[in-house]
């Protein structure tokens, strides 16, 4: 098993990648050299150097420190829209593909609706139309995230649903409760995990490009997107986006690796040609 | 065949009724007086243009009853007036539609030359260094930030090495074509002026490349997979067997099936594709549908956004029944009940 995973070099990487910045995200107060939020004016757009080892922004603040302490938005709210979109489509799907017959059916019309629509274009509006909040993001995020978990929920359930051993509990007198709890759930949310982590990516990269756009937290929070979208206006001192994008990229490469990892690796037709 | 057709179209009926619905609802949650959002100063203070536009938009009736005079204003093409540009949103829409429609085109192309190219050299040369090259390579591709390779790609090939146009559609010593199709490219070509049509294409280059980098990744990672599992079929090793040299086995026989899959992940990478527009257009001032969605969000610009969202879930729906067909078609093992 160990080796199974040891040789499977993306995983790796991808572990490496992601421990490196769930360290950080954890340090963060302690490492950062400056405190993100000062400005420094008479400091303003230095380039790289001993001083401030990833430079300043127009305002003089330390890149470095924005970078370390901006890890915990950008990385938390990839986190917590998956937590709480998968939380919300393993509900949802869940009762869907338990209940069948017609509820089933519309209640999946409806999560078809949703994803019908643009992802970012249906996030803009919700973010826009509610104000610019981390939270109203995040909440724009989680209502355009969570029917693909409905979708594999509800299909996982359905399957699990014909098993004979939910028979058996059935007859033994559990209720619908109890044998969704006990025996249908744990038997479903394997593939809930894989997608999980296939999605992490994506969501950091979909708040840092909301958060680019002005819909994140409101100034001067350190967001990675928002940092982008600063240095956007400087482009000569390129410092000032590079920085943060490559914090962007390194994340959201460190989880999809896992997560093509994890498909190789939990995909038995793959794994014993490893 | 025709059967299946007929039912999808009659889905996206109801379908695009229920985005119609959404998009309404969302409008209406938002606090705020469409009569104040909509009409200038000038004409807020006249009564009678109150008036019309609450008559026109059944504002004086029940939510439900002004859901349908919606409607039936949608079904005319009518999508209401911007907010930002005091103009028919519908016209705005047709506008700025083929800037978007030119600049995914060339996003696609590049996604699927490169997808499919790296794909297939990333199974021939399986678990080789090259392989583990590319496979990296559409990892970075569907990680990248669109936003950040933009503003990178602009910084190197503009700023720095000055071999790329900067952003826009055109260089400002050049006019504008002759309005054809709107996509300059082609009206370039159309009326013969070939400095034009390779001003068009340069600007294209780095937004169209930018555009197609997260879609690349997903039909490199699908082709690879996809030809890894038909090269392990056994009327390959007849292929081979019977002594047909490399090459032909692997364009002739192997790379056909295993690019069916491949169909439905360029289908739904141009729907990424309409997605990742926004912040391509925002960075490269693409005047498209990206950048007027966004500024559209920005002023809370209600009928503009709500034109947009049903412009893009049209165009992806369509797209999906597109590459539905398709699959039939390439695929005799696929019918259509």
């Amino acid at each position: 098993m160990w080796r199974l995973v040891k040789n499977n070099k993306l995983f790796v990487t991808g572990a490496a990648l992601c421990s490196f910045w769930l360290v950080i995200m954890l340090l963060a107060p302690i490492i950062r050299p400056y405190d993100p939020l000062a400005q420094n004016l008479a400091e303003r757009f230095a380039p790289p150097g001993a001083a401030h080892i990833f430079g300043t922004d127009s305002l003089g603040r330390d890149i470095l420190s924005r970078v370390i302490a901006g890890s915990r938005i950008s990385i938390g709210a990839g986190l917590l829209t998956i937590v709480f979109a998968s939380a919300l489509g393993i509900i949802y799907g869940g009762a869907a593909g338990y209940a069948g017959g017609i509820l089933d059916e519309s209640m999946m019309r409806v999560s078809e609706l949703v994803q019908s629509f643009p992802t970012i274009i249906l996030a803009m509006v919700i973010a826009a139309a509610l104000g610019p909040s981390l939270l109203h993001t995040l909440l724009a995020m989680v209502i355009v995230w969570w029917p693909n978990y409905a979708r594999l929920m509800r299909s996982m359930v359905i399957q699990v649903k014909s098993n004979e051993y939910v028979e058996a509990a059935k007859s033994l007198g559990a209720g619908s409760f109890r044998v969704f709890f006990k025996e249908i759930l744990p038997n479903s949310v394997g593939g809930i995990i894989v997608l999980a982590t296939v999605d992490f990516g994506n969501a950091i990269l979909l708040f840092a490009g909301l958060s680019f756009l002005g819909l994140g937290s409101p100034p001067p929070a350190p967001e990675w997107g928002a940092m982008v979208s600063d240095g956007a206006n400087y482009l000569t001192y390129w410092w000032i986006a590079a920085f943060p994008g490559l914090g962007i990229l390194t994340m959201s490469m460190g989880a999809n690796f896992i997560g093509d990892g994890a498909r190789d690796f939990l995909d038995p037709k793959l794994r014993k040609e490893l | 065949m025709l059967r299946y057709v007929a039912r999808r179209i009659v889905f996206i009926f109801f379908l695009m009724i229920g985005i119609s619905l959404t998009t309404f609802l969302l409008s209406n949650a938002v606090p705020s007086d469409p009569v104040l959002a909509n009409l200038s100063q000038r004409n807020l203070d006249n009564e009678e243009m109150v008036a019309a536009f609450r008559a026109k938009w059944g504002l004086d009736k029940p939510l439900y009853k002004q859901y349908f005079v919606y409607l039936g204003n949608l079904l005319r093409g009518d999508l209401g007036i911007s907010l930002r540009t005091q103009r028919p949103v519908f016209d705005d829409l047709k506008l700025y539609f083929p800037a978007t429609l030119e600049l995914a085109s060339v996003g696609i192309i590049f996604a699927v030359i490169f997808g499919i190219l790296f794909g297939m050299i990333s199974a021939v040369c399986r678990n080789k260094g090259i392989d583990q090259v590319l496979r990296g390579v559409s990892v970075v591709g569907v990680s990248l930030p669109s936003f950040w390779l933009a503003l990178t790609m602009l910084y190197v090939f503009y700023l720095r090495l000055g071999i790329a146009p900067g952003p826009g559609r055109l260089s400002s010593r050049v006019a504008a074509p002759a309005h054809l199709t709107g996509l300059f490219t082609l009206d370039a070509l159309l009326t013969g002026n070939g400095e034009l049509f390779l001003d068009a294409l340069g600007h294209l280059a780095l937004p169209g490349i930018c555009l197609g980098m997260f879609t690349m990744g997903l039909i490199t990672r699908t082709t690879r997979s996809n030809l890894l599992e038909v090269l392990s079929q056994d009327y390959i090793r007849t292929a081979r067997a019977k002594g047909l040299r490399e090459n032909a086995v692997i364009l002739k026989h192997a790379l056909g099936n295993a690019l069916i899959p491949v169909i439905t992940v360029i289908g739904m990478g141009f729907g990424n594709l309409l997605g990742g527009m926004v912040l391509t257009e925002t960075v490269f001032a693409w005047p498209g549908i990206g950048q007027y969605a966004f500024q559209a969000a920005q002023n809370l610009d209600f009928p503009a956004i709500v034109g947009v969202a049903l412009l893009v879930s049209a165009n992806y729906i369509i797209i999906n029944l597109i590459t539905d067909l398709l699959y039939g078609l390439v695929d005799p093992r696929v019918r259509y009940r």
